[in-house]
């Protein structure tokens, strides 16, 4: 049942199955799996009824939406749903339903999407491996004992143990990529400004991007065209035309001039990863794409610019949630800045709290230039270096982790969990399009993703050299063995 | 030991926009609470800001009357201090690059024009209204209204350049007028869309050290401005020669008291944390567009008062009285184009027209129930000789409560001058054959008793007579008696 | 590195009451942070001019058009605290 988007609208046009008949066992396995995984926060039962029934009258009247009509997805919580309460995996906003949708909420169901519910993340999106969720964690379908990734876990464990077609997530130093590599699922952040992010609850306001987490390459540039294009409500959105990607995938890599760069195979990773990608890389050769090395000799400060401006840019996002106008407020305070003290104090968790403290301090007096004021100059020169880099390859490839998905509880240290992010933050720094597509297998038979990072707005070469890739392999009909 | 006043204004205009700075919300004044907002301006999880052109542009249309460099690229940054006011807990305002900066104002003082620097003028979101449950200082709770959160607001800071609260008070109504021509603000203080601090130091004449700065807020009168600024040059002077020591504070006027008073001090000062503000772009000001903007700038108070002096032949007095507000400048070129004696329509506004008027500002003065061709109407009645001059006033009160015309009251009342000879001479005739007294002293040689007839045609036919031809008549008839 | 009295003032810009412990906590977790953070020292940035913002945008404004509201029920719903047409906040005192 647990099949790519187009292949199921494919079946719903040939009347093989319905919307509600695939959404309905979306519901069920949910029901049956969910208890072991933990991937969703809510689960939007009525709402995805009756959003598959309408499907099912368009099929009916031979009139469908287009190719996405009647896709049970899944949505991280992160993104804004008209009175389905948004949590942002945090007890401070709990209780919160907002009164609009997200721009993407309101493209994909436009294309006639069915959302079964809401996924689960770290705490605003704070963290790489869903345990800093304040409901629950989101374990590995791989391997319950291991973490999905963070921060979007939910939507790509989802995906990964059939809770839903597909599923949208936000990546702002590498949660989409990262727990899409770990699931063994695709995933993929556009350039920034390719989607709009109006009711993405934001972390890191220049850095954050939505983007889509699918079983395959086919169904990531479908939902993609869906979600992408200028939005008025986002002034950060780009003009742009948004090409036809999922007609353009089988241009083939033929003459595809790929870079690899030295900083990406680093010392301390994990074996198993750095082999699957090098013989992820030879495949790609063997397809007509040509290698070439390059170097980012900048990528090792990258995650220091990065927990300089995301902290900086999340203090600030986050100095809203003080009890007033929604969200929680802890009562019996004595008055006003003691209210707010206990309320942010009870309502963050202990990462989201680290991080406003670190970007309140690298923005405050004193420190400032220092801190926050370096940090944007070396994005200045993380851009430039990729930029650089593609004057003379067309996309590069490299690992998306350096390692494949750890055991839950293993990454006390906050430094420790951070350089999970190494080979994914750089990206968002740049504003550059990047994805994670399925690449092997470790012994324990935990997945391993391959990275491809594209020119600005060049999404459509990274997509088909993906799925170039993915025709050429099988990694994708691997599924984890669940109960 | 004597001291020189310094003195420098911040002053915030609300800006004419119909929608609100960052989103779609209207921006009308006095509606229900919380009726006037959005996940927007609410500072709802998700959402995100979008710049008002309009609000721009009327940045630039000011920063232009104010002879400012506008800085091409400008960006809005965020200002972060928590209070439940402000919605995201960070105003989108601007801060290392503002729209403009190094311009002028020029302010009438006794001592002539001078001209008054201005630092910098930007834009920013206002904050939404708190209501304490009792005075800020006893209240258990406060109540927040975000209708006004998120309407354009535009700061312009002045240079420390002005020497007088009545230079300050000069200051603030060339601003405002300024601001009306331009229609980017209403200048309403009393609504707040005009609001005004000021920056007050005293200086020993002999040193050249600034004094102690101290900051008044709360002064949402002109009136109040000045009284607020002189209450604190006395408070200063006194404390310096008693010898005391100023603090750098902030202070409230209490217009009801007519004092200022300390807010607590501050613990520590502000650490406002700016940094630009990811969800907008930078703006890249086109040369052409501010151009466009520039071509389309109005005539402005000081050059529309030169020209009704030169144009007009008006007195300076006048003139500078009918450009105080562009409404009434251009409500007397309108009456002027009807009817051409300029002085006699500038008497007819000062005199009778601004009485009745509840105000010489924009709102008053387009709600007159006395339209400029309405004015120009009854002048021309005047001048014509269908009415004398004293009618016309009564006609001018009844115009003004009923909003017709003045032909209309004159012909329904009968109001018209009798000029007609033949009727005159009836009453006259009348008028001598009651009254033989008059004559018999007129015949003694006393020739005020012409006077007392006179006044007693007028009275006979209840004012209407033309004047001048009563007493043509009359003396006619008297010579031949 | 960073010490008790910043933490303090950093977390009161913050508006976070934290505890002793965490407060403790904190510090030393910042200050391990912090010292990663201190190899950007390391890169020569003169001349550099700052990121921030990831695409290259300018201009990018609406018309100045009037839209729909929130009905004030809407706009109060999420609302922990209100009083009629208001959201109610506890007594202000500055700091």
């Amino acid at each position: 049942m647990h099949r790519p988007i187009h292949e199921l609208t494919d079946a719903f046009r040939r009347g093989e199955t319905t919307p509600t008949a695939v959404t309905d066992e979306y519901l069920r396995r949910i029901e049956a799996l969910d208890g072991g995984i933990g991937a969703y926060l809510t689960v939007t039962r009525d709402h995805a009824l009756a959003a598959a029934e309408a499907a099912d009258r368009r099929y009916r009247e031979g009139r469908p939406l287009g190719p996405l009509d009647g896709a049970p997805i899944t949505y991280k919580d992160v993104l804004c749903t008209r009175g389905v309460r948004t949590t942002c995996g945090s007890k401070i906003l709990e209780r919160f339903i907002p009164p609009y949708d997200a721009t993407v909420v309101t493209r994909l169901g436009a294309a006639g999407a069915v959302m079964l519910g809401k996924g689960n993340m770290d705490e605003f999106a704070m963290g790489s491996s869903t345990e800093y969720s304040a409901f629950h964690p989101t374990r590995n379908p791989w391997d319950v004992s291991r973490v999905p990734g963070g921060s979007s876990g939910g939507p790509a464990a989802a995906v990964a143990a059939g809770m839903a077609a597909a599923g949208l997530g936000t990546d702002t130093g590498g949660s989409i990529r990262q727990p899409a590599a770990f699931c063994g699922v695709v995933g993929m952040k556009p350039t920034y400004g390719r989607v709009s992010r109006y009711g993405l609850v934001a972390f890191a306001s220049s850095l954050d991007q939505i983007g889509p987490f699918a079983q395959d390459v086919t169904d990531a540039a479908l939902l993609l065209e869906a979600i992408a294009g200028k939005d008025p409500l986002d002034a950060t959105s780009l003009d742009d035309a948004v090409p036809p990607y999922a007609a353009s995938l089988q241009a083939g890599v033929k003459g595809l001039r790929l870079g690899i760069p030295d900083e990406y195979f680093i010392e301390g990773m994990d074996t198993e990863v750095e082999r699957a990608v090098l013989a992820a890389i030879d495949v790609l050769r063997g397809l007509g794409a040509t290698t070439e090395r390059v170097s980012l000799p900048m990528t090792k400060h990258g995650l220091a610019v990065y927990y300089l401006i995301a902290p900086a840019e999340a203090s600030s996002n986050l100095a809203r949630y003080d009890g007033v106008k929604y969200g929680l407020r802890l009562p019996g305070g004595k008055d006003l800045i003691d209210m707010y003290g206990r309320t942010r104090a009870a309502g963050f968790g202990p990462e989201v709290k680290r991080r406003i403290m670190l970007g309140t301090y690298a923005l405050s007096a004193g420190y400032h230039d220092a801190y926050y004021g370096r940090a944007q100059k070396v994005r200045t020169l993380v851009r430039r270096e990729f930029e650089q880099a593609f004057t003379r390859v067309d996309a590069i490839v490299a690992p998306t982790t350096p390692n494949v998905a750890f055991k839950l509880g293993e990454k006390q240290d906050p430094l420790a969990m951070y350089l999970n992010d190494v080979f994914t933050l750089p990206v968002n720094l740049a504003g550059l399009p990047g994805l994670s597509v399925p690449c092997g297998f470790s012994a324990a038979g935990l997945p391993i993703g391959l990275q491809l990072i594209g020119r600005p707005l060049d999404e459509a070469t990274i997509l088909t050299a993906a799925y170039a890739y993915e025709q050429a392999t099988d990694w994708l009909k691997r599924k984890p063995s669940l109960a | 030991m004597t001291f020189q006043t310094v003195i420098g204004l911040e002053v915030h205009a609300q800006l004419l926009t119909r929608s609100k700075m960052f989103c779609g919300c209207p921006t009308t004044f006095g509606a229900a609470p919380n009726t006037q907002t959005c996940p927007i301006c609410q500072g709802m999880p998700g959402t995100l800001p979008v710049i008002n052109r309009r609000a721009i542009e009327f940045g630039v249309r000011t920063a232009l009357a104010f002879n400012c460099r506008i800085n091409a690229a400008c960006r809005f940054a965020r200002k972060h201090y928590y209070y439940p006011d402000m919605p995201k807990n960070f105003q989108i305002s601007q801060y290392e690059e503002p729209l403009a900066e190094d311009g002028w104002l020029e302010i009438e003082t006794a001592a002539g024009t001078r001209r008054i620097g201005i630092e910098r003028l930007h834009l920013e979101e206002d904050v939404g209204k708190l209501i304490h449950e009792g005075t800020l200082e006893t209240a258990q709770a406060s109540l927040v209204d975000f209708n006004r959160a998120g309407v354009p607001l535009m700061e312009t800071v002045s240079r420390p350049e002005l020497q007088s609260p009545e230079e300050a008070a000069a200051y603030l109504r060339a601003f405002r007028a300024i601001l009306v021509y331009l229609g980017v603000c209403d200048g309403n203080m009393e609504e707040g869309s005009l609001r005004c601090d000021a920056n007050i130091s005293l200086r020993p004449d002999d040193s050249a050290e600034l004094g102690t700065k101290v900051e008044i807020k709360n002064m949402n009168s002109f009136r109040n401005v000045q009284r607020a600024l002189e209450f604190e040059v006395e408070r200063q002077t006194a404390a310096l020669l008693s010898g005391e020591r100023l603090v750098q504070e902030t202070r409230l006027w209490d217009a009801d008291r007519g004092y200022t008073r300390s807010m607590r001090s501050k613990e520590y000062a502000h650490d406002y944390r700016y940094f630009p503000e990811p969800d907008l772009a930078p703006l890249q000001l086109d040369a052409a567009w501010i151009d466009d903007i520039k071509r389309g700038l109005p005539e402005l108070p000081r050059a529309r008062r030169e020209r009704f002096v030169e144009q007009y032949a008006l007195p300076g007095y006048d003139a500078e009285l009918l450009t105080h507000s562009r409404a009434l400048a251009e409500y007397f070129e309108a009456a002027v184009r009807e009817f051409p004696n300029a002085k006699m329509v500038s008497n007819w506004i000062m005199s009778e027209l601004l009485r009745q008027l509840p105000g010489d500002d924009d709102r008053a003065i387009t709600a007159s129930p006395i339209p400029p061709a309405h004015l120009a109407g009854l002048l021309r009645l005047i001048d014509d000789g269908t009415i004398s001059g004293k009618i016309a006033k009564d006609v001018f009160e009844k115009m003004f409560r009923s909003g017709e015309e003045a032909a209309t009251i004159v012909q329904r009342e009968g109001l018209t001058q009798v000029a007609d000879t033949r009727a005159l001479e009836r009453v006259i005739d009348e008028v001598l054959a009651a009254n033989p007294r008059p004559i018999e002293d007129y015949k003694k040689g006393k020739t005020a008793a012409a006077r007392a007839l006179m006044g007693l045609v007028m009275k006979a036919t209840a004012g209407k007579a033309n004047p001048g031809m009563v007493n043509e008549l009359l003396q006619e008839k008297l010579s031949k008696l | 590195m960073i010490d008790d009295r910043d933490v303090d003032h950093v977390a009161r810009l913050a508006r976070l009451a934290l505890s002793a412990a965490e407060k403790a906590r904190m510090r030393k977790e910042l200050s391990a942070i912090l010292s990663h953070i201190d190899t950007l020292a390391e890169v020569a940035v003169e001349g550099v001019e700052p990121t921030s913002h990831a695409v290259p945008l300018v201009n990018v404004m609406r018309d100045d058009d009037v839209r729909e509201c929130l009905p004030a029920a809407d706009a109060l719903a999420n609302a922990p605290d209100r009083a009629g047409e208001f959201f109610r906040v506890p007594r202000i005192i500055e700091d």
